[in-house]
């Protein structure tokens, strides 16, 4: 456990310090500081933030989780060369990455909104989740890309991998499920859209923020049939519960993967 | 203390490794050499554990490797490039390293002292020159006072004075009793220090034994001319194969 807190700690200290951590951090800050300067709804600064939230955190993570991997292979390779479990290292190296991008993206849409006190007091509940989903989504979306990372030597396959899963999950995958309720119509479709709303963590993300505003027009179809059928509590624990899972098996797969690994 | 025994390693259709049989001499300085691709970082990737061997069997210190790790602590591997955590400073990547391995008494820090690299203490990795990253490799190397030093092109991007002076302590470090393996496509660079030869080449072993005997068995003055002659029969014998 010395060992896994060491790369853990220093991982984390190489990526805080980073200027691409630092320009991130300043990026939700004007954004957050912005929507609240611009806007007096709080209704709204919170749906805008759920939508950077779900588009700016997966591409973000996937990216600079894939250019770290590829970038740090020599350091890797120095670091396996001692006498350490390999689990440690890449256990290591993604959770002091995914900490130190979810400090970052924390201290950038916590701090504008912390000063805005109003708007905190009011929305607690509902910027308490914000908070909570994206660092679920910078935790899901590290550990893809540590996983693309092992299944691809080529670096710039890797990433090309990297950026059309990032499309994948935020826009293609919602246009092929409209198309298929739209060719389906005049079938049940309820656990059908179900299922493929659980496989999407984008999704997801979306169903738990909302669940939280009770504004069901927001919901969308794939929301709605989810509180429908689940109700909103039973709904809202499964869905938290498949998120851990997209965080739980990527991991796990891509531990598998570099404890076999050739460097 | 590293014996090798039918090693192979195959990259899907590549045999990078082909059936290696090979001992490290205890308490002697072996020069691994072999032009560039022959397979040298594979045989010292598959000591390290870092890559998993097709076949064959690896003993270090008696101990058969099956993916155990604990056996590198015996170890100090300098890597052919030099690489760090670009935002920690060259005293944290040293307190990690320190971290990571349990067995930190009896330190050796001379190279460190050698190469001033106290004054760099405090900078960042990513404000350091390829030749100081290179010195700070060599001494994190040799900081656990090993008993196996595996050295990967050790003097690549030294200027002649570091040079020098890393090849000093490489020779201090086999006068106490340590076991060396150090590698260079350059044959003449590390001439001076070898006692023991292996040269590989296509993932082969076409020698391994004494350097005196390679070069008085070649007729040759040295052992870059020796290396020369042996590759050059390897080429003809592949050519009349054919």
């Amino acid at each position: 456990m010395k060992i896994l807190a060491t790369v853990i700690k220093n991982q984390f200290q190489d990526s805080f310090r980073s200027k691409w951590i630092i320009v991130y951090s300043l990026f939700y800050f004007l954004i957050t500081f912005g929507l609240i300067l611009f806007t007096n709804d709080s209704n709204k600064i919170i749906l805008s933030l759920m939508n950077v939230n779900l588009i700016v955190i997966p591409l973000v993570c996937i990216v600079f989780g894939n250019v770290f991997f590829y970038n740090n292979r020599e350091y890797i390779i120095m670091i396996l060369a001692q006498p350490v479990d390999r689990k440690y290292i890449y256990l290591g190296l993604y959770f002091g990455l995914t900490f130190a991008m979810s400090l970052s993206f924390l201290l950038g849409v916590f701090l504008p909104i912390i000063f805005s006190f109003k708007i905190f007091i009011n929305n607690f509940n509902i910027i308490f989740w914000l908070i909570i989903t994206g660092i679920l989504i910078t935790s899901i979306f590290v550990g893809i890309a540590f996983l693309i990372s092992m299944l691809n030597e080529n670096k710039l396959k890797g990433l090309g991998i990297s950026i059309f899963s990032w499309f994948l999950f935020t826009a293609l995958y919602d246009a092929i499920i409209l198309m298929l309720l739209q060719i389906l119509q005049n079938y049940p479709l309820e656990i059908f859209s179900l299922t493929l709303t659980l496989v999407n963590p984008i999704d997801i993300t979306r169903i738990i923020i909302i669940n939280n505003f009770d504004i069901a027009a927001l919901m969308g179809f794939t929301g709605a049939v989810f509180n429908k059928f689940f109700g909103s509590v039973v709904g809202f624990v499964i869905a938290l519960f498949s998120l851990i899972n997209w965080i739980a098996i990527p991991l796990f797969i891509g531990l598998n993967l570099f404890n076999k690994k050739d460097f | 203390m590293i014996k090798i025994n039918n090693l192979c390693k195959n990259y899907g259709d590549i045999i990078a490794l082909n059936s290696i049989n090979v001992s490290l001499v205890d308490e002697k300085l072996t020069y691994l050499v072999g032009p560039n691709g022959s397979g040298k970082t594979t045989l010292i990737k598959s000591i390290l554990g870092l890559i998993k061997i097709s076949s064959g069997e690896i003993f270090v210190d008696k101990l058969r490797l099956n993916g155990n790790f604990s056996y590198r602590e015996k170890i100090g591997y300098m890597p052919q490039v030099a690489s760090f955590p670009e935002n920690l400073t060259v005293e944290e990547v040293i307190e990690l390293i320190k971290n990571i391995r349990s067995s930190i008494t009896n330190l050796d820090d001379e190279l460190i002292n050698e190469f001033n690299l106290k004054k760099e203490f405090n900078k960042k990795i990513k404000a350091l020159s390829g030749g100081t990253k290179q010195k700070l490799n060599a001494a994190i190397a040799f900081l656990f006072n090993p008993k196996i030093l595996i050295l990967d092109e050790p003097t690549a991007g030294l200027d002649p004075i570091s040079s020098s002076l890393l090849k000093d302590k490489i020779l201090k470090e086999k006068s106490k009793g340590k076991t060396i393996l150090l590698t260079s496509h350059i044959i003449s660079e590390l001439e001076e220090v070898a006692e023991e030869i292996i040269f590989i080449c296509d993932g082969l072993i076409f020698f391994s034994g004494e350097k005196n005997n390679l070069i008085s068995s070649t007729g040759e003055k040295n052992l870059e001319r020796a290396i020369s002659k042996l590759m050059r029969e390897k080429s003809e014998n592949f050519s009349n194969g054919n």
